[in-house]
C-alpha cells in the first residue's frame, strides 16, 4: 500500500510510510496545471539541508518560474534525475515518476500540521489560496 | 471576422486571413561578394605581422554579406512587422508602455551633449552636469526624498542599488544580523531576485483576499533579522495599499528600512509622495514614468531616491553643487561605483526634457490621466471577466479569464485574438497570484475613442470565446507567425550556428 500524502498551502505533497522518517515531495495535480507544461526543473543537491518552508527546487514553465517549498525541514537524501531529461514527467504523472525529491524529515511531528487528502481537496474548494475576485 | 486594417503589411495581398510573411534572417539575404559601405582600412598593412599565430583567425568571418540598400529594406520590414506604442495600443500591465514625445529625443542630440566625451573634464562640461544636477533636483521633488543617484542603467539595477545601500548601512551600525528582505508576493518578480543578488535571503509575505498585504503574516516574518521590506505601490494588482500607513509603523519599530519599487510611479506623479509615505528608498523607471523609451535593447534608466541618513551610501560618483560649479565627488562611505561614468545619459537628458516640458502641474495631470483612463477601462471591462480587488483601481487593473474555463479558453488565448484585432496583448499571466491574469494599463496618453475601441473588441472576443472557442485556439491569423510551440522552444530548442553549420545540423534538436 503506498504511503498517504500530505500537502501544503503552497500546492506541494510528501508522502512518508507510518513510522518511517524519509519520503517523496512533488507538487499537486493542482499545480502542475497552474504551472503549466514544465520545461525546466532546478533540482537540489543531494546532502542538502532545508528548513520547512525553505526552497528546496525551482520550477520553470514557459508562463513563469516557481519555487518549490519544503512541505517539512530535513535532508535530501534522493534526487529525480529523470525530471532532467524529462520534465514534461512533472505534468504527466505529478504524484508517481514526476516525484522531485526524497528528504529525511528531522520532526516527523511537522507533518501534522500538513493537510490530508480531504482537507486539501476542500481548501482547493474554497480557492486554494488564491486571492479572491471582487 | 473583425475588417480593420491593421498597420501591419506585408508584400502583397489582403483580406482577413492575410497572414504576412516572415522576414527572413541576414543570413538567409547573404550573398557572396554583396557589399554595403566599404570601411576605411585604417589599420596600417603589416601591423599584425608581430601577433603570434595561436590568436589569428583561421576561419572566415562570417558576417553576411548585403547591400546597404538590402540592409535598409530588411529592417524597415522587419519595423513594420514589430509593434509598437507608436503604431498600436500598447496595454502591456505593468509596463507603463506610454508615448515617447519625439521632441525628447532632440535634448540629447544638441551637440553640446551629443558631441561630449565621457572623459571630458568636469570645467567643460558644465552644462551637462548641471542639466543632470537639474533632473536630481526635480527628481528629489517628484519622489520626496533628501538625495537621488541617476546611475542606475534600469529599475531592477535601482533595486540592487538601493538593497547594497541598506547592506552598507547596517554593517556601518554594526547590526550585521539584518540578513533577511521581505516581499510581498504582489510585488515585482525583480524585488526578490535583487535581494538575492545583494546576498540577502528573501522572505514572501502572501497578500490577503483583498489583495493587500496581509499584516498579520507581516508581522510574524518581521524580525531583528530583517533588513528592509520592498514594497512595490501601488501594487501589481494596481492596488494603493489601504495598510500602508500601519506597516509602515511596523516596519519602522522592528528597526528595518522600507523601500518602495516606483516603477508604477506613473499613478503617483504630483500626487503622492514617496518619501511623504514613509519610505526610505525608492526608484524610478524613466523608461517607464518620465516617457523616455522602452527596451529595444537600449539603456534605460532607474534613479535612486533616499533619506538624508542613506545619503553616504550613494554610488560614486556624485554630482554636487559648489557655487556655481558642478562638480563630480566620490564619497569614502559609497556603496562604490556601479556604472560607467554618470549613467544613461541620453535617456537621462529625455527625461529631464520631459519634466521641463510638462511642469509641475502637467506631470500631476499625467498621474490624473493614468488613473482616469485605468478606471474608465475597468468600469467598461469589470462585466465582462472579474476584475481583480474591489472599488477603484490606481493605473493598471488585472482580468482573470478563469472563468473560461470551461469552454477551454485560456487568458493566452484571448491575448493572441487581440493581436488580430490590432493591438499589443496585455501581459498575462502575471501576477502569479490571480489565475489566468490579464494585465492591463492603458497609461495617460490614450484617447477616450482609443479606449472604446479596445473595450468593445475585447468584449467580442470573450463572447466569441464562449460561442466559438476553437476559432480563438487559432488565432492570430493576422501575424507573421501564428502559435510558436514555446513548450516544445524550451524542451528540445534547435540551435544553429551560421559559422559553424556542422555543429548543429539542422532539424537535429541538440538539448533534449
Amino acid at each position: 500500500m503506498s504511503p498517504s500524502r500530505r500537502y501544503t498551502k503552497t500546492h506541494e505533497w510528501i508522502a512518508i510510510e507510518e513510522g518511517r522518517m524519509e519520503g517523496a515531495v512533488g507538487i499537486t495535480d493542482f499545480a502542475q496545471k497552474e504551472v503549466t507544461d514544465v520545461v525546466f526543473v532546478e533540482l537540489p543537491k543531494m546532502g542538502k539541508k532545508i528548513p520547512r518552508g525553505g526552497e528546496i527546487a525551482i520550477i520553470e514553465s514557459v508562463k513563469a518560474a516557481f519555487s518549490i517549498y519544503a512541505p517539512a525541514g530535513g535532508e535530501v537524501v534522493a534526487v529525480n534525475h529523470s525530471l532532467d531529461g524529462d520534465p514534461g514527467l512533472l505534468n504527466r504523472d505529478p504524484y508517481g515518476h514526476g516525484w522531485i525529491c526524497q528528504i529525511r524529515v528531522n520532526d516527523p511531528s511537522e507533518l501534522e500540521s500538513l493537510m490530508d487528502d480531504k482537507t486539501y481537496e476542500a481548501f482547493l474548494a474554497d480557492g486554494g489560496g488564491v486571492p479572491g475576485h471582487g | 471576422m473583425n475588417e480593420k486594417t491593421t498597420p501591419v503589411t506585408g508584400h502583397s495581398g489582403s483580406g482577413s486571413s492575410f497572414r504576412p510573411a516572415m522576414e527572413p534572417s541576414l543570413w538567409k539575404l547573404s550573398r557572396e561578394q554583396a557589399r554595403g559601405v566599404r570601411p576605411v582600412q585604417d589599420v596600417p598593412e603589416g601591423a599584425v605581422k608581430d601577433l603570434p599565430s595561436e590568436v589569428l583567425r583561421k576561419i572566415s568571418l562570417g558576417l553576411p554579406e548585403i547591400s546597404e540598400l538590402e540592409t535598409i529594406r530588411h529592417f524597415t520590414r522587419l519595423s513594420q512587422l514589430s509593434r509598437g506604442v507608436d503604431t498600436h495600443f500598447y496595454p502591456l500591465g505593468s509596463c507603463t508602455m506610454k508615448y515617447n514625445p519625439k521632441v525628447m529625443d532632440r535634448v540629447p542630440a544638441l551637440p553640446g551633449f551629443f558631441d561630449l566625451h565621457p572623459r571630458t573634464d568636469e570645467f567643460a562640461m558644465q552644462g551637462f552636469l548641471g542639466a543632470l544636477w537639474d533632473l536630481s533636483e526635480l527628481l528629489k521633488e517628484v519622489l520626496g526624498m533628501d538625495a537621488v543617484t541617476l546611475a542606475p542603467a534600469a529599475g531592477a539595477h535601482g533595486e540592487l542599488t538601493g538593497i547594497l545601500m541598506a547592506r552598507s548601512y547596517f554593517r556601518a551600525k554594526g547590526e550585521t544580523g539584518r540578513r533577511e528582505i521581505l516581499v510581498p508576493d504582489s510585488a515585482h518578480g525583480t524585488n526578490p531576485a535583487s535581494a538575492a543578488m545583494g546576498g540577502f535571503t528573501v522572505r514572501s509575505v502572501p497578500s490577503n483576499g483583498s489583495g493587500h498585504i496581509d499584516l498579520k503574516a507581516l508581522e510574524q516574518a518581521l524580525s531583528n533579522q530583517t533588513a528592509m521590506v520592498m514594497m512595490t505601490a501601488p501594487s501589481t494588482l494596481g492596488l494603493f495599499e489601504e495598510e500602508l500607513g500601519e506597516v509602515v509603523r511596523r516596519v519602522r519599530s522592528r528597526g528595518a528600512l522600507l523601500y518602495m519599487d516606483g516603477a508604477n510611479m506613473n499613478a503617483f506623479l504630483g500626487v503622492l509622495r514617496p518619501g511623504d509615505l514613509g519610505f526610505d528608498i525608492v526608484h524610478i523607471n524613466t523608461h517607464k514614468t518620465l516617457a523616455t523609451p522602452h527596451g529595444g535593447g537600449g539603456p534605460g534608466s532607474g534613479p535612486v531616491g533616499v533619506k538624508a541618513f542613506l545619503e553616504p551610501y550613494l554610488p560614486n560618483p556624485r554630482i554636487v553643487r559648489e557655487g556655481k560649479e558642478f562638480r563630480m565627488v566620490d564619497r569614502p562611505e559609497s556603496i562604490g561605483s556601479i556604472r560607467s561614468f554618470v549613467g544613461s545619459s541620453g535617456v537621462l537628458l529625455r527625461a529631464l526634457a520631459y519634466m521641463r516640458m510638462l511642469g509641475k502641474h502637467g506631470l500631476r495631470r499625467v498621474a490624473l490621466y493614468a488613473l482616469l483612463n485605468a478606471n474608465y477601462l475597468k468600469k467598461k471591462l469589470e462585466d465582462v471577466l472579474p476584475v481583480t480587488g474591489e472599488g477603484l483601481c490606481a493605473h493598471e487593473f488585472v482580468l482573470s479569464a478563469k472563468v473560461l474555463e470551461k469552454e477551454g479558453v485560456r487568458a493566452i488565448d484571448i491575448a493572441k485574438a487581440l493581436l488580430d484585432e490590432g493591438y499589443y496583448a496585455p501581459t498575462v499571466y502575471f501576477p502569479l497570484i490571480v489565475p489566468e491574469a490579464l494585465m492591463i494599463e492603458p497609461t495617460e496618453c490614450e484617447s477616450r475613442t482609443t479606449l472604446d475601441g479596445f473595450a468593445r473588441d475585447f468584449r467580442r472576443i470573450v463572447e466569441r470565446a464562449r460561442s466559438s472557442p476553437d476559432e480563438l485556439h487559432e488565432s492570430p491569423s493576422k501575424t507573421p507567425v501564428g502559435r510558436p510551440d514555446e513548450v516544445r522552444a524550451a524542451r528540445d530548442p534547435i540551435l544553429t550556428d551560421p559559422l559553424r553549420p556542422s555543429l548543429f545540423p539542422p532539424g537535429n534538436a541538440q538539448n533534449g
